[in-house]
């Protein structure tokens, strides 16, 4: 599991790679938490693409950067997803969020 | 006759990858296409943590990997451990239900052993631990 960080004003790409199963869920979530921490922060990008495998351990990591951001009235996008990565994220509600967050912002 | 293979293995998270690639391994003589390695390999993995998530706490235990391969093409996987066991299964089985809140758990895990597996099997006795029971049958080449 790797993870590479960008920073461009106040949006924050984070580039996955590898497994993120519950064994690597608490280290990036740690790092992704670190690379939000600034509140001025109101856009996390997360790049899925190099992911090869994600179980719900993975869903539960975003969907708590989701929250974060959603609370400060940011927004989490993701981009890059494999099919198999979009089903796990898809089960969660984790797109029908977004959507629905993207409505509020732009409302 | 039935293929069959018995893994035992401590509570640790490392030891996650390596359940769900044995199964995956175990199955692969078969010819499984890559969706149907990877909804094993997910499916196992959800098993594998919920033992050490919640049938172990993180204490330290035994979790028991056993799988089966009939005749027909069904891979049976029981994940066995001896942990804390489950109150109300029907309750654990909901998605988004999870009793680990703090933790930050989806409470998907049922809900993706039930979605990529042909079936689930859950028993649990509190004090005792729980069998997570999974059966997937591997198509065979002619019926893809």
């Amino acid at each position: 599991m790797g993870i590479l960080i960008s920073r461009s004003g106040n949006t924050v790409v984070a580039r996955l790679e590898g497994e993120i199963d519950h064994h690597y869920a608490e280290g990036l979530r740690n790092k992704l938490d670190a690379a939000i921490a600034d509140e001025y922060v109101s856009e996390l990008v997360l790049d899925l693409g190099s992911v090869v495998f994600m179980d719900s351990s993975g869903l539960g990591v975003v969907l708590g950067r989701y929250k974060t951001l959603a609370a400060r009235g940011g927004r989490l996008s993701i981009i890059n997803a494999s099919k198999r990565v979009e089903r796990i994220l898809r089960m969660g509600g984790i797109y029908t969020l977004i959507e629905r967050n993207d409505r509020r912002t732009r409302a | 006759m039935n293929n069959y293979m018995k893994l035992e293995f401590l509570s640790l998270s490392q030891n996650e990858a390596m359940a769900r690639t044995a199964a995956a391994a175990f199955v692969a003589h078969l010819n499984p296409t890559m969706e149907e390695i990877a909804d094993i390999r997910t499916a196992v993995s959800e098993a594998v943590t919920n033992s050490i998530v919640h049938g172990y706490r993180g204490t330290s235990g035994m979790v028991t990997m056993e799988c089966e391969l009939d005749d027909e093409r069904v891979l049976i996987v029981r994940i066995i451990d001896e942990g804390h066991g489950i109150a109300d299964i029907e309750r654990a089985m909901q998605p988004f239900f999870t009793t680990a809140e703090g933790m930050e758990r989806s409470g998907m895990g049922f809900a993706v052993m039930e979605a990529f597996m042909d079936s689930l099997e859950v028993e649990s006795e509190l004090g005792s631990g729980t069998v997570v029971t999974m059966k997937k049958r591997i198509a065979d080449n002619d019926e893809r």
